[in-house]
């Protein structure tokens, strides 16, 4: 392999003469051997991304070839793990280097010592193919890590396997044409792990969030987006969506942003208690953590190393939710380095590709039969943080065009303290067709009908709101003074809900609908009353109104409701 | 590496370009001679050819026979105890007559990224006095808060109250304030160092001045130095140190002026697209380390230009920081100080040190109660003044008296009115009691049981805080 040389250092980007490497291939750079990779050749010289601070290294040192692109390491032992954005752990990190990261430290992405219990599921003689399953490994108490023939592999008949206590680099079975099969898979993190196809967005994925799975509902191996201003609710959202969902696998990529919000991640996963398996949420999570400050090139990399990994569980199975806090400052990294490399920049300074990698990136999530004959899913959820809160900037924009979600924060509702801050207008869900069968058939046949009752209102209320600025609200009909307050109840008593509060944080299925119903209901008597003569007043100082709106706070709220709804039935009763 | 070049070929702004022969590392530290006079830069760009370098005090007075020499280091700041208590200029160097800091240690400025995983959750509370920050915009210990303000706002006196009256609750522990300036006036500069001296502050702080008159590429190294000094004064010497840096758009400033001197290609509004990264760099340097025993919080101070919190300054920091408090000219022309509005406001470690242990149980939900109907209080004042108020229900014309009183007592409060947290909550309560009970949607009855006044009268403060 080729030894090249350093020609020129500019920040994170360095230009060697004298190597022969592809693109995207890894090479190391300078005395120190920084891990680094091509992003550019031309002519005999090759442009290189350093994923490590590049102070101190002079024209002259050293570039070695590795002769392989940035892979990931795949096997037993991930789970659990913090990962910087080149897949290497924080803690073993630590260990070597102390509280701050220095540069030029090699670590294996997970443990090679390790020994695991590897249990063949087939058997001497049997014929398997790639990506097909031939043992178990027990990975976590409620995961089973299933050791599959890797990708692209050409497959063939069993010669041997062994069951017992292997490391990941040790062979667990041999085929008939002498090729060997360990724990191990390496994959480039830049391409797409194959499925044998894609399905259907049929089955919602849960979140527990009334506006989500009321309004505006993700899909199992659906794209959603979730833009807003600083300060508007990302970063709560995804942690929240990270500990809610009913996924088997929580990849969490925090990318280029705060390092206390990892602190408060990192303590928080393993305290959390998976309320369906009652373990800690932390066992079935893997979390890149490649922070604002840390080097600039491998946080480009992290969402393709959380992308990597989620793949790999989706091909045993699983259903994986990947999220990406933010992807705007991926594409800012690509901005960054891109203008390093003097390539002529798109809009607003952007790289001219940023929407052909941002469509490559969301086309890898999706719900798949995989190769190993089962299916799983790989839902993505990014976060974008577009400058001073305006969408039309061209990360936003770009997003849009691919996922089918969009979540739009809202500033002023933040203002208001109103979370989660999705404005309920201007968010859309493309599933929502898809998955209104699965609502109806699970939850109750009035999903949908309360759904569009709600929407409807609240389209209302926003046509009436203009004109009570004009007019003031004493002013409108009795019937749309009524259809205000009902729109007012939905708002705060339904679609508000703190991911601080201790029960309300989550919310079922079904509490969501009955919910939602008792506020329909509420309307139905006060439409009522009205023809029958009441007061606007009389009706809005129904006590039993108040009362609902703490029903969500109590998680045994059945007979909470209840009590509330009979006795808003006799307070109506007995309006006169 | 002592070879001394004579090769200057071209000058440009801050910058200067230089042929040599030896290979010279990256942001390795440059000193250049002229006359009598040393300046130092730092390597920006270097190939087999050439480099660039950016001269911090200025390329003022240098030729093309100017002499460069390459330290074959990159720029570290020389630490020790005695540092404390210190003027220096913005480059670092003695700016009160005192001696060159003798160094135990020498620690390079650039400062290597804290592992995430080392890090420990910031939830200790800062109690600052004011209302409108411990109350509903809570500080912690660890923190990065800036202030985004505007021109000929009190901001420096919000600044100076805080460092004045921040304490947690709790044993007492040794803490040192920071202070950097960049680009502020001299006036300015006094008015906090004389406040400083005041309260005895400067006997436990550290002060880099770099003035409107001093050289703009030196603000580059200010806040670097301020924080390696931080992070020696927490992690080595175990202390809590609060560190204030003004003003954050001058920082911006140099940094753009450096990246057109450059021809990079800008970024958003002429910015360079490594802004929010260099930013990052600077702000993720607050925190606490598992097992240390200090903390670094960060007060960063901005000014808005023309008041657009779009602006990329205060965009980029609001991206980055835990939060921000703003300063509002409309509330400041009401007369209320300190002008702070909450509704923009927002500490996003509040919910770690407020709460049961940590301040009082019924914390989180009165901030929540007053901001909602401050919030709505404010809309209504749009619509009262087109509708008039009278056509306001009542529950409306309620909601719109609770703003307005809300910014009289709540808000509004002395330079020196140093409130406990539970005089903050008492304020909040009195004043959502004048609300019927039934508004109260965002309270759990069990706290309106104990604390409304309709019940509870005043609640007591039961630990008295401590510096
Ligand atoms: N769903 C929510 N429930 C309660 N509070 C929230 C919620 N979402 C956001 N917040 C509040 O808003 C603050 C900022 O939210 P965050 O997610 O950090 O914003 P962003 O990532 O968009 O900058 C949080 O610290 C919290 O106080
Ligand atoms: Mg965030």
């Amino acid at each position: 392999m080729e030894v090249g040389k350093v020609k020129r250092v500019a920040g994170p980007v360095v230009q060697a003469t004298g190597l022969k490497a592809s693109m995207y291939d890894l090479v190391l750079v300078g005395e120190e051997g920084l891990m680094s990779e091509v992003i550019g050749i031309s002519g005999n010289k090759h442009v290189i991304q350093v994923y490590e601070d590049t102070g101190g290294v002079r024209p002259g040192e050293p570039v070695k070839e590795t002769g392989a692109p940035l892979v990931a390491q795949l096997g037993p032992g991930i789970l659990t793990s913090i990962y910087d954005g080149i897949q290497r752990p924080l803690t073993k990190l630590a260990e070597e280097s102390g509280d701050f990261i220095s540069r030029g430290l090699f670590v294996d992405g997970i443990d090679h010592k390790k020994k695991w219990e590897f249990k063949p599921i087939v058997k001497k003689g049997d014929v398997v193919k790639a990506g097909q399953t031939i043992g178990e490994v027990q990975e976590q108490l409620l995961i089973k890590h299933k050791i599959m023939v890797p990708p692209r592999h050409k497959g063939g008949a069993i010669k041997e396997i062994y069951a017992g206590n292997f490391t990941i680099d040790e062979t667990v079975a041999v085929l008939e044409d002498g090729s060997k099969i360990t724990m191990l898979q390496k994959w480039p993190v830049r391409q797409a792990r194959p499925t044998i196809k894609k399905l259907a967005p049929t089955i919602p994925l849960r979140t527990g969030q009334r506006v989500i799975d009321g309004f505006f509902p993700l899909a199992k191996g659906g794209t959603a987006a979730i833009p807003g201003g600083f300060g508007t609710g990302k970063t709560v959202m995804q942690q929240t969506l990270s500990k809610w969902a009913d996924v088997d696998i929580v990849v969490y990529v925090g990318c280029g942003e705060r390092g206390n919000e990892m602190a408060d991640l990192l303590h928080e996963f393993p305290e959390l208690v998976d309320p369906r398996t009652n373990r800690p949420l932390m066992e079935r999570s893997i979390v890149f953590a490649n922070t604002s400050n840390m080097p600039v090139a491998a946080r480009e990399a992290s969402i393709y190393s959380g992308m990597t990994v989620s793949e790999y569980y989706r091909d045993m199975g699983y259903d994986v939710m990947m999220t990406a806090d933010s992807t705007s400052r991926w594409a800012e990294a690509m901005r960054e380095l891109a203008s390093r490399l003097e390539e002529m920049p798109g809009e607003e300074g952007y790289p001219a590709y940023l929407g052909a990698r941002l469509a490559d990136f969301y086309e890898r999530a999706g719900r798949a039969d995989v190769l190993d004959g089962g299916q799983g899913s790989v839902s993505v959820v990014g976060a974008v943080s577009p400058p001073g809160g305006d969408f039309t900037e061209p990360v936003t924009q770009n997003t849009l065009r691919m996922v089918k979600v969009f979540w739009a924060l809202d500033s002023k509702l933040t203002q208001r303290r109103h979370f989660p801050s999705i404005n309920w207008l201007d968010s859309y869900s493309l599933y929502d067709k898809d998955l209104e069968p699965w609502f109806v058939d699970n939850i109750n046949p009035e999903w949908n009908k309360n759904k569009s009752r709600a929407m409807a209102l609240l389209q209302e209320n926003a046509e009436l709101e203009e004109i009570v600025m004009l007019v003031g609200s004493d002013a409108l009909p009795e019937d749309q003074q009524i259809t205000l307050e009902v729109a007012r109840m939905i708002i705060n008593f339904w679609l508000a809900q703190s991911a601080m509060h201790p029960v309300d944080t989550f919310c079922p299925y079904k509490k969501q609908f009955d919910l939602l119903a008792a506020i329909l209901k509420f309307r139905d008597y006060a439409v009522d009353a009205l023809t029958k003569g009441m007061s606007v007043d009389q009706i809005k100082s129904v006590p039993a109104k108040d009362a609902l709106a703490k029903v969500r706070l109590e998680s045994e709220y059945e007979p909470v409701l209840q009590k509330v709804m009979a006795e808003m039935d006799s307070e109506f009763k007995a309006l006169k | 590496m002592t070879k001394e070049y004579k090769t200057i070929t071209e000058i440009k702004g801050p910058l200067i370009f230089v042929e040599k022969t030896e290979p010279v590392g990256y942001n390795e530290l440059v000193e250049i001679r002229t006359g009598g006079e040393l300046k130092r830069g730092q390597v920006l760009d270097t190939s087999d050819e050439i480099v660039v370098v950016q001269v911090f005090e200025g390329t003022g007075g240098l030729s093309k026979d100017s002499a460069v020499t390459f330290t074959g280091d990159v720029i570290k700041m020389p630490l020790s105890p005695s540092i404390i208590g210190r003027v220096l200029s913005g480059s670092g160097r003695p700016r009160d007559g005192g001696p060159e800091i003798v160094p135990e240690v020498l620690r390079e400025i650039a400062g290597a990224a804290i592992n995430p995983a080392c890090r420990e959750k910031p939830r200790a509370f800062i109690q600052t006095g004011i209302s409108t920050i411990d109350g509903t915009n809570t500080l912690v210990r660890g923190q990065k808060l800036p202030i985004f303000s505007g021109a000929g706002l009190p901001h420096n006196d919000v600044a100076l109250q805080i460092a004045r009256q921040a304490k947690t609750l709790g044993e007492a522990e040794s803490f040192a304030v920071i202070f950097c300036a960049m680009g502020i006036t001299n006036e300015e500069a006094q008015h906090f160092l004389a406040d400083f001296e005041r309260t005895g502050a400067l006997e436990r702080a550290v002060v880099f001045l770099n003035l409107a008159d001093d050289p703009a590429v030196e603000r580059i190294l200010t806040p670097r130095l301020g924080l390696t000094t931080a992070e020696y004064l927490a992690f080595d010497l175990d202390m809590h140190v609060l560190i204030i840096y003004t003003d954050m758009t001058n920082y911006c400033e140099s940094l753009r002026q450096m990246g057109a001197a450059r021809e990079e290609v800008p970024g958003r509004r002429g910015y360079p697209g490594y802004m929010y990264t260099d930013l990052a760099i600077q702000y993720e340097r607050a925190g606490i380390i598992r097992g240390k025993k200090g903390s670094i919080t960060q007060f960063p101070i901005l000014t808005m230009p023309g008041d657009d919190i779009t602006h990329p300054i205060p965009d980029l920091s609001g991206y980055i920081t835990e939060g921000q408090i703003i300063v509002s000219r409309e509330l400041h022309r009401k007369g209320i100080y300190p002008p702070i509005d909450i509704r923009p406001s927002l500490s996003r470690l509040m919910n770690s040190g407020i709460g049961k242990g940590h301040t009082r149980e019924d914390h989180r939900a009165v901030s929540d109660q007053l901001y909602a109907y401050y919030a709505e209080g404010n809309d209504l004042r749009g619509l009262a003044a087109i509708v008039g108020k009278e056509a306001l229900s009542e529950r409306d014309k309620l909601v719109l008296e609770f703003a307005d009183k809300f910014e009289k007592r709540f808000v509004n409060q002395g330079r020196d009115e140093d409130r406990t947290i539970f005089e903050t909550l008492q304020i909040g309560w009195d004043l959502l009691a004048d609300l019927p009970e039934s508004m109260l949607t965002r309270i759990d009855d069990k706290f309106i049981k104990v604390y409304h006044p309709k019940y509870a009268g005043a609640a007591k403060a039961t630990e008295a805080p401590k510096k």
